[in-house]
């Protein structure tokens, strides 16, 4: 055995905790969490199904955790998990799962899938094997600071160039201010339109607000390749900026795994509760809706429709706001089958658009998105996230559908005066 | 062995060994599985109504919105079989008798009539699961050996009491010898099958329901 496998599954049975035991024992194979996943309705193959990528963990379970299985390894009768079997599992683990957590929500034992399939991801991780491209994007926000490579001067590039849109300064390192502004590569990069929406709004609504010099990336690629030391390294580096400019609120981007990254892991990452509130933006700009200081003006007429993100509404409990916020600027507002908590996903979430070998069954997944979109008609898209927007408008291209994607900060910003 | 020394047997001895095994067996699976124990959540929970370990474990017991469309013969098989079983176990007033001499509890038992047609009802839902299981390219796939003997284990406790019942194909003492034989075997394997699933996905569905509803999210 190599030491990585040994290390690997070391970190197995360290994950294995009472629920993920509850959970293997309550399996009944009876195959709905299939149904539940794009990657299975859209393929129609067997080995998609989401209980079936969990069988090295489940193993490793029985074989250390049962007394019959325990009993069976004594008497070489168990099946140990070795790296090729690992190797050929990395595809189900990693390239056809986006964490979306469909499969969770549908299990009739009550099976929490993807928190299984996390827990299988750390130590595949450590086993060494991850995909190239999350190894590569873990590396690169380790070393730069984001899974892209992008640095502090990037960043100030487009401050200038969105103050010389917007006329509204952009605030950097200002301590004690109320709101701590994070945003995802993505965002920097393709979508800054994001930053001066979030200036505008801000500057209407009177808050202080600032961005961090050492902690503007808010995604986590440690998470989502399942390694909880980078994980705990990238929240470490929010934590400590947070902290540094005592600011009361850090205000998660429109994305939707570093929300989950941030909201709900980080704290357990760094082993303590924070000293500042998270929100999402969309949570912050509901608050500013309640009570009085998000004021738009005119409406969308042309039919719109919102794609839900799985790590704000199913991970992460952001359900209500989109809608509420979504009724203050479009007038012929539609939903798609299956929207909110049932939402299907984009299908490049959980770091699945970085793997470069899973394109094509990216886009065969995105069928049953497609489907949903075509059934409302609508020929604008908003959604919450800047990484399902990449692979909304990669896929839109690929199937050549004529859909604008576009931000809900930004579509909100572009209704007020 | 003649079947009346068969059935005193399968009655006492035979039946105290599996209730033993049952009991024992279970107790044992749940300390092994819930001692695991899990860390605490320290991020903040967001409360919202409906979203919790308690209305999870209730909720599951319906399909999830859009999935019945999807699996609708796994979700009527299923509910007919569980329900019938339910039924046949708890009250047949024969089973309510064994019941009250072990336990003193008593209640309220439903005409052998209706618990005929149910048996009936709960084998074709439980061969209607068999058909689907071999047909169903997802069931299949994942189905292994044990998949079809925790059918077969129970199956045959309610074949043969209905056959015992209706005094069919064997002589009455035989077959329900073989009744309580085969409900013995189901009470040795259930503690170490996915039988198990009775006790554990009531506690699975907690977890779930507490994990998703510390977000506030009702799942």
């Amino acid at each position: 055995m190599s030491a990585s496998l040994q290390k690997g599954l070391s970190v197995l049975m360290e994950v294995i905790d009472a629920p993920v035991a509850s959970f293997f024992s309550s399996c009944v194979h009876c195959g709905l969490c299939a149904e539940a996943c794009l990657f299975y309705t859209e393929t129609g193959d067997p080995k998609y199904t989401p209980i079936y990528k969990l069988e090295p963990l489940r193993r490793v379970y029985q074989q250390e955790y049962t007394l019959t299985g325990r009993l069976a390894k004594m008497l070489g009768l168990s099946k140990p998990v070795t790296d090729q079997e690992l190797e050929i599992w990395q595809p189900l683990v990693y390239d056809s799962c986006t964490l979306c957590g469909r499969c969770s929500m549908a299990c009739p034992v009550g099976n929490d899938i993807v928190y299984m399939v996390r827990r299988l991801r750390e130590g595949m991780a450590v086993a060494g094997h991850a995909p190239d491209g999350l190894v590569d994007a873990s590396r690169r926000s380790l070393e730069t600071g984001s899974p892209m490579g992008v640095r502090l001067p990037a960043l100030m590039a487009q401050i200038k160039h969105v103050q010389a849109d917007t006329g509204i300064e952009i605030p950097l390192d200002v301590t004690g201010a109320e709101y701590m502004v994070l945003m995802s590569s993505m965002e920097i990069i393709n979508f800054p339109e994001y930053l001066g929406a979030v200036s505008k709004i801000m500057k209407q609504a009177g808050k202080s607000w600032t961005l961090c010099s050492e902690a503007f990336e808010a995604t986590n690629s440690g998470v989502q390749i399942g390694v909880s030391d980078i994980a705990k390294v990238l929240v470490g580096r929010i934590v400590d900026g947070a902290e540094k400019l005592r600011v009361k609120t850090v205000i998660s981007p429109e994305c939707g795994h570093a929300y989950t990254a941030l909201r709900w892991d980080g704290p357990n990452l760094i082993g303590r509760p924070y000293t500042f509130d998270v929100l999402h933006i969309l949570e912050v700009l509901d608050i500013f809706r309640l009570e009085g200081l998000l004021k738009t003006s005119g409406f969308e007429d042309a039919q719109l429709t919102f794609h839900d993100p799985c790590q704000l509404v199913r991970r992460g409990g952001v359900l209500d706001q989109p809608r509420n916020l979504l009724k203050m600027v479009a007038s012929n507002y539609v939903e798609t089958r299956d929207s909110g908590k049932m939402n299907w996903c984009c299908g490049g979430g959980g770091g699945v658009s970085t793997i470069d070998e899973a394109e094509a069954l990216r886009f065969a997944a995105f069928r049953v998105k497609k489907a949903q979109l075509e059934e409302t008609g609508a020929k604008t898209l908003v959604t919450a996230c800047a990484n399902c927007r990449i692979v909304l408008e990669e896929a839109l291209e690929h199937y050549q559908m004529k859909i604008d994607v576009i931000g809900l900060t930004e579509l909100l910003a572009q209704h007020i005066d | 062995m003649n079947e009346v020394l068969l059935l005193t047997w399968v009655r006492s001895t035979g039946l105290s060994i599996a209730t033993g095994i049952f009991v024992l067996g279970t107790l044992w699976r749940l300390i092994e599985i819930y001692t695991l124990g899990r860390k605490p959540d320290l991020s903040v929970p967001r409360h919202r109504a409906a979203a919790s370990g308690l209305h999870t474990l209730f909720r599951r017991s319906l399909p999830a919105p859009g999935m019945f469309i999807r699996a609708s013969a796994s979700y009527l098989a299923g509910y007919v079989f569980h329900t019938g079983l339910f039924i046949v176990v708890l009250l047949f007033a024969p089973h309510i008798m064994l019941m009250q001499s072990l336990t003193a509890l008593s209640w309220q038992g439903l005409p052998s009539q209706f618990i005929d047609a149910t048996a009936v009802l709960t084998l074709a839902a439980m061969l209607l699961v068999l058909v689907d299981r071999i047909n169903n390219p997802v069931k299949r796939f994942l189905s292994t050996f044990e998949d079809y003997a925790a059918w077969a284990l129970t199956f045959l406790p309610l074949l043969t009491g209905y056959l015992a019942s209706r005094h069919l194909l064997l002589s009455y003492t035989t077959m329900l010898a073989l009744h309580i034989s085969s409900v013995e075997l189901l009470l040795i394997f259930l503690p170490f099958t996915k039988l198990m699933h009775a006790f554990t996905l009531w506690i699975s569905r907690w977890y779930n329901g507490d994990i998703n509803g510390h977000k506030g999210v009702p799942s």
